[in-house]
């Protein structure tokens, strides 16, 4: 037993890359960060609101409305970057066969949708006081439509395999042939005419926007962006489980038919 | 409460959807991670049971 416990502390330790390759080590060393990011995004969350309704003046021209964008910009920009997480998992599961690349994809592919429909529903409750109109079929809220129909063709995709390593390889195919639509929804504002205005915040020569629109709009897009870590690793460690349940419901099927022959 | 002007419904309309979008997410995330554990557990126990009375 002192042998055994001295060869333990003697094995060596293992590396990050395994860490985080591991299903296993995965899910211990991950299950430490869940409450601290659930915490950072509550109170980012709760700054942002604050910040959003009591922090922030009227916009000259926009008035009141202008707050909307404190919700809607932070769900558009989280309804890309899902899709550059999944396009990064992609390359993962197809050229190095990570893992817990797919894992990462799958999990990623319901949020994803989710802040898409939000950034849709926001945008067009924005809209009607703005422009007048709840929806107009110009570059950007089309591509962002077709955005959602990705994700949720994803979505279908995953649930129509059974074996889920030969569904993730499919399914990294089309997320890397549908990434095309990301520079579509970043520059349509460039390339055709549209109701949106052009880019205001990632700019060579800086932000446009005031700082008193500004501070609140980052620390919203902050909370929205820790609320992703946060139900992204969640559901990693869900889609592990599960995948952990799949084989023990196999070995027990497998051991029933044994005891029945 | 700061007074939102004529389009208040638009605002407060924006949020409550956004809130309760997020609360479902959170729940669904949450439901789906705690049946799955739940899951495990009782598969895992199961084995051990079984391994006891093969041994």
């Amino acid at each position: 037993m002192k042998d055994l416990a001295l060869l333990e502390d003697n094995a060596p330790k293992p590396g990050l890359w395994t860490q985080i390759a591991h299903p296993g080590l995965f899910l211990g060393w991950s299950r430490h960060l869940i409450v601290p990011l659930a915490v950072i995004t509550a109170a980012l969350a709760a700054w942002g609101l604050y910040l959003s309704f009591w922090g922030s003046p009227p916009d000259y021209q926009m008035g009141d409305t202008v707050r909307i964008m404190y919700v809607h910009v932070p769900a558009a920009w989280l309804s890309q970057f899902c899709y550059a997480v999944m396009f990064a998992s992609a390359i993962g599961t197809l050229v190095w066969r990570h893992p817990m690349a797919d894992v990462s994809q799958k999990a990623a592919a319901p949020l994803g949708a989710a802040f898409t429909l939000l950034a849709l529903f926001t945008g067009s409750l924005w809209g009607r006081p703005t422009w007048g109109t709840f929806w107009e079929w110009d570059g950007r809220m089309t591509s962002t439509l077709v955005l959602l129909f990705i994700y949720l063709g994803i979505i279908a995709l995953w649930r129509a395999f059974d074996d889920q390593l030969k569904a993730a390889r499919f399914v990294s195919v089309v997320t890397l042939v549908g990434a095309i639509n990301i520079p579509v929804i970043k520059f349509s504002v460039d390339w055709w005419q549209t109701l949106h205005q052009p880019a205001s915040v990632i700019r060579l020569d800086g932000p446009t926007i005031a700082p008193e629109i500004l501070i609140p709009l980052l620390v919203m897009t902050a909370a929205f962006s820790m609320l992703f870590l946060t139900l992204h690793l969640v559901r990693m460690r869900t889609e592990v489980i599960k995948r952990r349940i799949r084989s023990l419901e196999l070995a027990a099927a497998r051991a029933a038919a044994g005891g029945a022959l | 409460m700061i007074e939102l002007g004529q389009h208040w419904v638009f605002i407060d309309a924006a949020y409550a959807g956004c809130f309760v979008l997020v609360a479902v997410l959170i729940f669904w995330v949450a439901a789906d991670a705690y049946r799955a554990r739940a899951r495990v557990k009782a598969l895992e126990a199961a084995r051990e049971r079984q391994r006891a009375a093969r041994d």
